[in-house]
């Protein structure tokens, strides 16, 4: 008699063992063809398999992929991905400082956003996932901004209402960004969908993480955009980890992110998530793709989560803490200086001019943003404010909460007042 | 045991370690039983509810899945179907709307459209509430919704009684049971009742008796009732506090009986107030002891306005011991007339 029995993913490394990335097969750079922009999808097959990069060991860009940059442009990348890094570490501080509550880092995965937002035109719509805070960045949405939507003070974009790092920005189309997984997967491929109707030349790029793209939704979606060709980018950051489970957990033992694609008639593309030419180059492709009709494309960012899930999380519980070390393609940061100053473009002394520019700027941002106020003092948001905004014009029966919250708060305040203990009255 | 002394002072321990009692028992007594959900192994769940599980019953038991809130629950239905008990964690009950369709059109129905020939004995355990700063898509109060359910029980422990042996009243029922744990409650301590061993999953109970007004609630608004109550007492009120326990079936006895000693009804309830769970209790009430009210039966629900993330906000939404207290003088007094 035969048993069935099931598989239980498990990790390649748990805390105390050592790191071990022998599951990711790594092609050298420049190895990739790169195809027609239109080549239809199930003739490229093998781009969901291999792996686009085009900066080598050496720091050169290598390649059919190599998108030419100017160094200009190639500084200004360094920038802001410096600048996302800077943003990172001080608001973790800040949230163990206790002046905000809660924070998630992008560290190790700066390039994705950064690449992608700067591929990509500025009427191209953005649906964010929470870790691709370089996005603002790059479309040049204050820190100050940022910060205070983190500290839900009395500027905070979304009035209190939204957990740190939520943030909307609707100005600098990026969409909302939602606390629930994947549901910016089929909203993206709904406004693409609006876009072509309308006969815009924009586009819709969106991300998710490896783990959430489980979700209904990521396949949902999947099955809109192929059959409407609609004009999207749906990119897969897989950043190895979701929480506390492996890739392996998502599917990622088995074939690919990037592979699934071809499964329902799209291109698949899998790209060195650190390289930040190679993110570059690909999200050009796909955007070129989707704006001569030529239908969505699926990019799998291979990347690795270096920091902990969020401030509520603490990695050395399920994986090696030398993980970050070990990772075999490297940091992006320091992959795109290398290749600034193998060009000659760029030298140790500018960096550590950059970084304290940069630490100064996020500094000066951060004492702007308090004035604002922070979880602990004020100014602080009016609480009746919060019934603004459920509808677009105020029904009777929340004038109603609304007032008679008002006249709770007001008699509060004044049994406050009234028992400042000087004896009087 | 060190010495007797020890032995013999009842055991502190939080809600969350009563919850993890629950299945540790619920795992050692039954092999059908098993746990799956987002990041219940190694990580312990993102409440540290089932932390320490894994190495005590192993990765086949204590089963992590994939980020898909409705094949887990689907699973579970199927995995019910086939034998087995199993426990479905979800982390929070907003999340538990990606498989309303497991849950609504297929867990609750199966038995009935099938005619009798299935039953789903699956139980799904949600976080559920607001005070923790999460922000409205982590912080809403559902279960009154799923209350309006036929097929679903809905049960909510509030004491650690009920957070140690609910879980075991659920999986003995042979229809889906959902339970309600309240985030902001996973902390609180306490100790078990001497010689407890079960609860049931049908009667309301009576948490503080009193003869003025009857405080009507369930999971952290009942904590807040309490706390009501005693600032009452202190003015002469003597509230009555009632924990609704299992909110379908709702227990109309204990209810009536309460409303006809005191013959003032005050529902808490956190969530919204437009088609809410304390809508139905006022409707119960006035259709099955009108009669005996002093006064019209008076609730407090949440603001009708998404969770906000602010602290200041998110408590100004919510109903408080304060809020209780006045909304209960107010009653009283407006039940003498003008
Ligand atoms: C519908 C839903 N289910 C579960 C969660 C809880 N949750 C938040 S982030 C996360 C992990 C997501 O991992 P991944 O998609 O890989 O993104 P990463 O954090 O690695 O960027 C989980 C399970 C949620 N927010 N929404
Ligand atoms: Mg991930």
């Amino acid at each position: 008699m035969t048993q069935s029995r099931l598989h239980v993913p498990h990790p390649p490394a748990r805390p105390g063992e050592k790191p071990d990335f022998s599951y990711l097969e790594i092609p050298p750079a420049g190895r990739e063809p790169r195809p027609d922009t239109l080549a239809p999808a199930l003739e490229i097959e093998r781009l969901g398999t291999g792996m686009v990069r085009v900066l080598d060991e050496q720091g050169h860009a290598v390649g059919a992929w190599n998108p030419h940059l100017e160094p200009e442009d190639l500084q200004v990348a360094l920038r802001h991905m410096l600048l996302t890094r800077h943003f990172d570490e001080r608001m973790q501080r800040m949230q163990r400082q206790g002046r905000i509550s809660f924070y998630m880092k992008s560290t190790g995965e700066e390039a994705v956003a950064v690449a992608q937002a700067m591929a990509l035109e500025p009427g191209d719509m953005l649906f964010p996932s929470y870790r691709t805070q370089g996005l603002f960045i790059v479309r040049g949405k204050s820190l100050v901004d940022l910060m205070c939507q983190c500290l839900s003070n009395t500027r905070d974009m979304c009035r209190g209402r939204q957990m740190p790092i939520m943030y909307h920005w609707a100005e600098g189309n990026i969409f909302s960004i939602s606390g629930n997984l994947a549901t910016q997967f089929p909203q993206a491929v709904g406004w693409a969908m609006a876009a072509a109707i309308k006969g815009e030349d924009r586009i819709a790029a969106t991300w998710i993480g490896e783990g959430s793209s489980a979700e209904a939704d990521f396949h949902h979606a999947m099955t809109f955009a192929a059959v409407y060709q609609a004009p999207v980018i749906l990119n897969v950051v897989n950043n190895q980890w979701a929480i506390s489970s492996f890739q392996g957990f998502a599917g990622g033992e088995r074939r690919t992110f990037a592979q699934r694609g071809p499964g329902y008639g799209i291109p698949g593309v899998r790209v060195d998530g650190n390289d930040f030419l190679a993110v570059y180059a690909v999200t050009r492709w796909a955007a070129e793709r989707a704006r001569a009709s030529g239908g969505p494309t699926l990019i799998e960012h291979v990347t690795y989560r270096a920091a902990a899930h969020s401030t509520s999380d603490d990695p050395s519980r399920y994986r090696p803490k030398e993980e970050w070390q070990a990772w075999p393609l490297g940091d992006p940061i320091t992959r795109l200086k290398n290749h600034l100053i193998a060009l000659g473009e760029w030298s140790e002394e500018r960096h550590a001019a950059l970084e304290k520019e940069l630490e100064a700027h996020v500094t000066a941002c951060w004492k702007e943003a308090v004035t604002y106020g922070t979880l602990t003092e004020g100014p602080t948001l009016d609480p009746v404010s919060m019934f603004e905004d459920v509808f677009h014009d105020m029904p009777p029966h929340l004038k109603r909460q609304r007032e008679e919250l008002r006249r709770l708060l007001a008699a509060q305040h004044a049994a406050a007042a009234a028992q400042v203990p000087d004896g009087e009255g | 045991m060190q010495n007797a002394t020890a032995a013999e002072a009842p055991v502190t321990l939080t809600y969350r370690d009563a919850v993890r009692e629950a299945l540790h028992a619920a795992l050692r007594d039954d092999p059908r039983v098993f746990l799956m959900g987002e990041d219940v192994g190694r990580y312990g769940g993102s409440y540290a509810v089932s932390k320490g599980l894994l190495e005590t019953f192993g990765a086949e038991r204590i089963r992590d899945t994939p980020l898909c809130e409705s094949t887990f629950v689907g699973a579970g239905i199927g995995a019910a179907l086939g034998g087995m008990r199993p426990i479905v964690e979800v982390m929070t009950v907003n999340f538990s709307l990606l498989a309303l369709d497991q849950i609504v059109n297929n867990a609750a129905t199966l038995s009935h459209m099938s005619g009798g020939q299935l039953n789903v004995p699956l139980v799904i355990r949600l976080a559920t509430g607001a005070g923790r700063q999460l922000g409205a898509q982590h912080s809403h109060s559902l279960e009154g919704w799923y209350a309006h359910i036929p097929g679903l029980r809905i049960a909510v422990p509030a004491t650690i009684d009920d957070a140690r042996f609910m879980l075991a009243a659920a999986l003995r029922l042979p229809d889906p049971v959902l339970l309600f744990e309240h985030l902001y409650l996973y902390n609180m301590q306490g100790t078990l009742t001497e010689g407890l061993e079960q609860v049931d999953l049908e009667r309301a109970a009576i948490r503080r008796t009193g003869r003025d007004v009857t405080l009507i609630s369930y999971g952290w608004s009942l904590h807040k009732c309490l706390a009501a109550a005693a600032t009452l007492a202190a003015e002469g009120i003597e509230a009555e506090v009632l924990d609704l326990r299992s909110l379908r079936p709702l227990d109309e006895a204990t209810i009536m009986a309460s409303v006809r000693h005191t013959h003032h009804a005050l529902i808490v309830d956190e969530g919204w107030r437009s088609g809410s769970l304390a809508a139905e209790i006022v409707t119960r009430i006035v259709e099955q002891a009108f009669y005996e009210l002093d006064a019209p039966v008076a609730r407090l629900c949440t603001a009708e306005v998404p969770i906000p993330y602010a602290q200041h906000l998110e408590e100004a939404a919510l109903p408080s011991p304060a809020r209780i207290a006045a909304a209960a003088r107010e009653l009283l007094t407006s039940a003498r007339g003008p």
